[in-house]
């Protein structure tokens, strides 16, 4: 730690416990940081693309987490680092915003790291790389949307939206069923899409997940499933033409929340009391049944006696439902929560076509299955798997899908896949650093060397050989002026990425480009950093 | 001043402490190594000729086994790729009920072929694209040796269906019955008219006798007793099922308590309370049936009631056992009585307590809905009833399976020879590095016999070449004879198990092998610190 000195040549301290701590400046802290920075994206890399490989996480408490999802890994990697932790962030704002390409992000911000370290090896200021790092993603930004391709949907057909998705889902362990997977997506986005404003509330999608059976008995239900059964063993399994009555009210008699005590003196008090609780129960089977409801869900729980009255009086009934899923069947069925018995009217009822019990395997789960709500805007994919694994992966792979697809309803232009933009921005960066008189140039021609990375990565994945793949790549779009020439990563045969269907959508692409310049400008910004001893 | 060094690798530095990673060939080889050892520990279990592992709890409790799922779930292992053969055994148990072990070794012996493959550095990606070529390939092939199981009231569906149970419990401690057992899980399931749901099922494990004086009971039988100074046969049923407190009949009014001035306050209300439990017996009493039973406890009380009333009363029979008996009798259960008339009763025909062993229980016969039978294990000691009990259970999955599947492979390591070499001529015609892997893909099938004839002491090798070459002539139905040490045709044996069975094999034993062959990279987060004053926390 360096000293300062006053005005006699006496050392004096700024700050605190300054021996207790480390202190890293300049191009010293800069280093560090990358360094950091770059073993993240590296560890990522293999994990890029149809052919990239899995990780598999241990967590704290043993359980195992095989993954490929960008966002996960880095998620549960227990990263300790600052700098590891702003590509961690950066991964997941991407997934925030995006919801696919966190792999990518990280690789890309990786890459350019990597390449601003040689630029500052010779001895070229941070702040002139960042600005030429600018500089080119403005123009590729640009470029991208000069090259996006405008995705022609209607209602009919739908195939384009299913190959967009199947894009997405192939890097993933569950590519083996992609086609299905896909299809049940672009359903359940257009069940719950609202087409004239172009927005897609994902929150309505429910993504289910029961183990046993395999992927391929995965099913799509317009509606809701809750994992919970009938609360009287005896009641009937489907209910056709269902009302609903939303309860958040138990079964039970009234536990008033002032504390008071109710004291019983004599018989005839005892005898009224008796008969007052008998009342209750009745009086609330009855209300509801008066309303014309046949089906009962409720948040709470159920005395034995309702229970039993409310099976008798032919009413099937759900107890404990979640909170989150009461609203969503309100929303579904056009009902309305109820929180007292005395509100119950039947105008406050829901409507459901069918509701039905569903078994599973030779296990006993059950889950109840709500279709045909009077307001369609709701639908689950009720997810089916081999192993608890098998299933969280599915799970998270159908999350980028959905939100790969909602991506491209609000907005329908799409660039190519399989490094084909990459590529195609990265040509038109080095052309104009060719033109540009300051020393951004150096700068821009590293940027467009880091966009190179993502083919790389893509090929070497596949197990082709990268810089003669790139290069053949490079030099057909220059000649053919082809911006959709990539990287043929499952040996089809072509080029050409039309015909292979990769697709991504322009949101993403540019959001990838943007969030990686921003977090690579911000690491280049730091010069000085102070932690903690650690030997302390 | 302190430099931060930045080790090549580099991710170890930016992690928690004490968190590990481990990356491409260490993963992999880490993995490897975990999985072929678990693989190998179950190894010996499987076949006719399978040996038992004894399994010893913290506690010290004592296991005798030779399932594979209840292997697996008692060993604690500290292996990422374990946990994922575990998980895969388990499913296999949930679906299909049996297979476990084969599941596990097919899982393994795809590890340890794919682990030369690794060696001659061949790409992962390009062994999991070979496995599952091959893996489809031979689910085409099963499916075109499968056969039809024939009807299940004719003789030969019949003869097929103790095939099929003979087979699934010859490798388990059942074998030296199985003759008798195949019988009994046979016509337990027959009961089932086609129905998956074992709960009408029940097994009733006794100690005492020996495992060949089991029987299936006709009826249902519940190990509880009538109340006391009751009868202890009753004909003509008519049951009242219900989940009602019949001890004390509280107010559930919340924050109702009482207080009274004098002692005869208190008994005064005491005696409301009874009458209010006497109230509810009259209301029972009206519903016009001879039989009680209660989820809860019943008191002294109304239960001298009943008995004076000629109701026999049932107390204490838990969830499953109503559930269970409103199934079979067909009867409501019920929490109120306002309503007589409204409610139906369960019907049996007799009621009757006998002695099973020492203990008395109750026996329900010819019921109205008479799909339910209990099958009663007797046995010498905890550890074989246990065993029996899971033995069975396999035998009476698989079956009950049939109903919703109902083609049959041929079993005794025919299937697998017959689906290798179905892969070997697919690999024959593929091109490209995969090929190599659809081969392995093949050896491991092949190895699976091999096991079985290892473990009953033959020579493996000899087996399986002669297996293949029985095959390759076209003898579909060659497997292997344990009686003898020799190939013979499995369809006049009849050892033969359920389609659905091996194919749900071959899917889950793909897709683990694949899970982990996928992998590049480990990562640990540090093991969460247990507090040394709180071992249980």
């Amino acid at each position: 730690m360096s000293l300062v000195f006053d005005e006699y040549g006496r050392p004096f301290i700024i700050f605190k416990d300054q021996e207790k701590q480390t202190r890293t400046k300049g191009l010293e802290a800069i280093r560090a940081n990358i360094a950091a920075a770059t073993s993240v994206s590296r560890t990522m890399r293999s994990s890029l693309g149809p052919n990239g490989m899995d990780k598999l996480l241990v967590s704290a408490d043993g359980d195992v987490t095989v993954t490929n999802d960008g966002a996960t890994i880095l998620k549960e990697m227990n990263v300790n680092n600052e700098v590891a932790k702003l590509m961690v962030d950066l991964a997941r704002s991407q997934d925030d915003e995006i919801g696919d390409g966190t792999t990518g992000v990280v690789v890309l911000a990786g890459a350019l790291l990597e390449q601003a370290q040689q630029l500052l090896d010779r001895g070229m200021h941070p702040s002139r790389i960042s600005d030429g790092f600018d500089r080119a993603c403005a123009l590729a930004v640009d470029h991208l949307e000069q090259i996006a391709h405008v995705l022609q949907r209607s209602k009919a057909d739908t195939s384009e939206l299913v190959r967009a998705a199947m894009t997405a889902l192939s890097s993933k362990v569950v590519n083996r069923h992609s086609q299905a997977l896909a299809e049940m997506c672009v359903r359940a986005v257009l069940a719950v899409a609202d087409l004239e404003r172009r927005d897609v509330n994902l929150e309505l999608i429910k993504i289910e997940g029961k183990v046993g059976g395999r992927l391929e008995d995965s099913l799509f239900v317009e509606g809701i499933v809750i994992d919970k059964d009938m609360s009287h063993p005896q009641m009937p399994k489907q209910v056709s033409g269902a009302k609903i009555c939303i309860l958040t009210a138990p079964f039970e008699p009234p536990k008033p929340k002032t504390k008071h005590r109710l004291e019983i003196s004599s018989v005839e008090q005892y005898q009224e009391l008796q008969q007052a609780e008998r009342d209750y129960f009745t009086s609330m089977v009855k209300r509801v049944k008066e309303s014309g409801a046949n089906l009962v869900i409720c948040q709470w729980g159920f005395d034995d006696e309702a229970n039993s009255l409310l099976y008798q009086h032919d009413i099937c009934a759900v107890r404990w439902v979640g909170g989150v899923e009461i609203e969503l069947i309100a929303m579904a069925t056009g009902g309305r929560i109820i929180p007292r018995f005395e509100e119950i009217t039947p105008e406050k009822l829901g409507h459901a076509d069918c509701v039905r019990e569903m078994h599973f395997g030779t296990t006993h789960d059950k889950v109840i299955v709500i279709e045909g709500c009077h307001n369609t805007r709701a639908a689950t994919i009720l997810v089916r798997g081999g192993n608890k694994m098998v299933l969280e992966e599915t799970k998270r792979s159908l999350h980028d899908a959905l939100c790969v697809v909602r991506n491209l309803i609000r907005d329908q232009r799409i660039v190519y896949g399989g490094g084909a933009s990459e590529i195609a921005c990265s040509i038109v960066i080095s052309e104009a650093a060719d033109r540009c008189l300051g020393p951004e140039q150096y700068a821009m021609r590293a940027f467009a060397e880091a966009l190179d990375a993502i083919p790389i990565a893509l090929a070497e994945n596949s197990g082709l050989s990268p810089i003669e793949t790139l290069s053949s790549i490079k030099a057909r779009q220059i000649a053919e002026q082809k911006t959709y020439l990539g990287v043929d990563c499952l040996g089809i045969g072509t080029m050409d990425m039309r015909e292979q269907n990769v697709y991504e959508t322009l949101e993403s692409k540019k959001q990838q480009l943007l969030l990686a310049t921003q977090l690579c400008k911000m690491i280049l910004k730091i010069d000085d950093m102070l932690q903690p001893n650690s030997l302390n | 001043m302190n430099q931060i060094k930045v080790s090549p690798t580099g991710l170890q530095k930016v992690l928690r402490s004490s968190s590990s990673e481990e990356k491409g060939e260490n993963a992999r080889l880490s993995l490897l190594t975990g999985a072929l050892a678990i693989t190998d520990l179950l190894k010996t279990t499987l076949g006719p000729r399978g040996m038992d592992k004894i399994l010893l709890s913290p506690s010290g409790e004592l296991n005798v086994t030779n399932d594979g799922a209840t292997i697996l779930k008692a060993v604690h292992v500290d292996n990422p790729a374990v946990k994922i053969l575990v998980d895969i055994a388990l499913v296999q148990d949930d679906e299909v009920g049996d297979g476990t072990t084969s599941v596990c070794c097919l899982a393994g012996e795809l590890l340890r072929e794919a682990e030369q493959l690794l060696e001659r550095h061949m790409h992962p990606q390009l062994i999991v694209a070979g496995y599952r070529a091959a893996a489809r390939e031979a689910l085409v092939a099963l499916e075109q040796s499968a056969t039809s199981l024939p009807a299940a009231e004719t003789a030969a569906g019949y003869d097929a269906l103790l095939n099929v149970a003979r087979t699934a419990l010859s490798s388990k401690v059942l074998s030296q019955c199985r003759e008798h057992f195949a019988k009994i899980a046979v016509d337990a399931v027959l009961r089932l008219h086609g129905s998956t749901n074992l709960d009408h099922i029940k097994i009733i494990k006794k100690l005492g006798g020996t495992l060949a004086d089991s029987f299936l009971a006709d009826g249902f039988i519940l190990e509880k007793r009538f109340g006391v100074g009751q009868k202890k046969r009753v004909e003509n049923a008519k049951i009242l099922i219900a989940n009602t407190p019949m001890d004390t009949d509280k107010i559930k009014i919340y924050g109702a308590r009482v207080r009274t001035d004098s002692i005869t306050r208190v008994a005064e209300i005491e005696q409301a309370e009874q009458e209010k439990m006497m109230e509810k017996c009259r209301r029972i009493l009206s519903y016009g049936c001879n039989v009680f039973v209660n989820r809860q406890l019943i008191y002294n009380r109304p239960e001298q009631f009943f008995t004076d009333h000629g109701i026999n009363s049932i107390e204490h029979a838990d969830f499953d056992g109503i559930e269970r008996l409103a199934l079979v009798t067909g009867g409501e259960i019920v929490s109120t009585f306002d309503s007589p008339g409204g409610v139906r009763l369960g019907e049996c025909a007799v009621i009757e307590e006998i002695m099973i062993g020492d203990d008395p229980v109750l026996h329900f016969q010819a019921c109205r809905a008479n799909e339910a039978c209990s099958v009663v294990i007797r046995g010498a000691n905890q550890q074989i009833l246990d065993e029996a009990e899971r033995s069975l259970h396999d035998a009476l999955c698989v079956l009950s399976q049939l109903a919703v599947e109902p083609r049959l492979v041929l079993g005794g390591g025919c299937a697998e020879a017959l689906m290798a070499n179905a892969v070997d001529a697919f690999a024959a015609r593929m091109t490209g590095k995969s090929a190599l892997a659809a081969e392995a893909f093949a050896r491991a099938l092949r190895n699976l016999p091999g096991i079985i004839a290892d473990n009953a002491g033959f020579d493996a090798t000899s087996i399986v070449a002669k297996l293949r070459a029985a095959h390759a002539q076209g003898d579909g139905s060659a497997g292997l004879d344990i009686q003898t040490g020799d190939i013979a045709d499995m369809r006049k044996l009849g050892v033969v198990e359920s389609f659905r069975l091996k194919a749900h094999m071959l899917g889950s034993a793909t897709e683990a092998a694949e899970m982990i062959l996928r992998v590049d990279d480990v990562i640990k987060a540090a093991p969460r610190k247990m507090d040394p004053a709180h071992p249980h926390m």
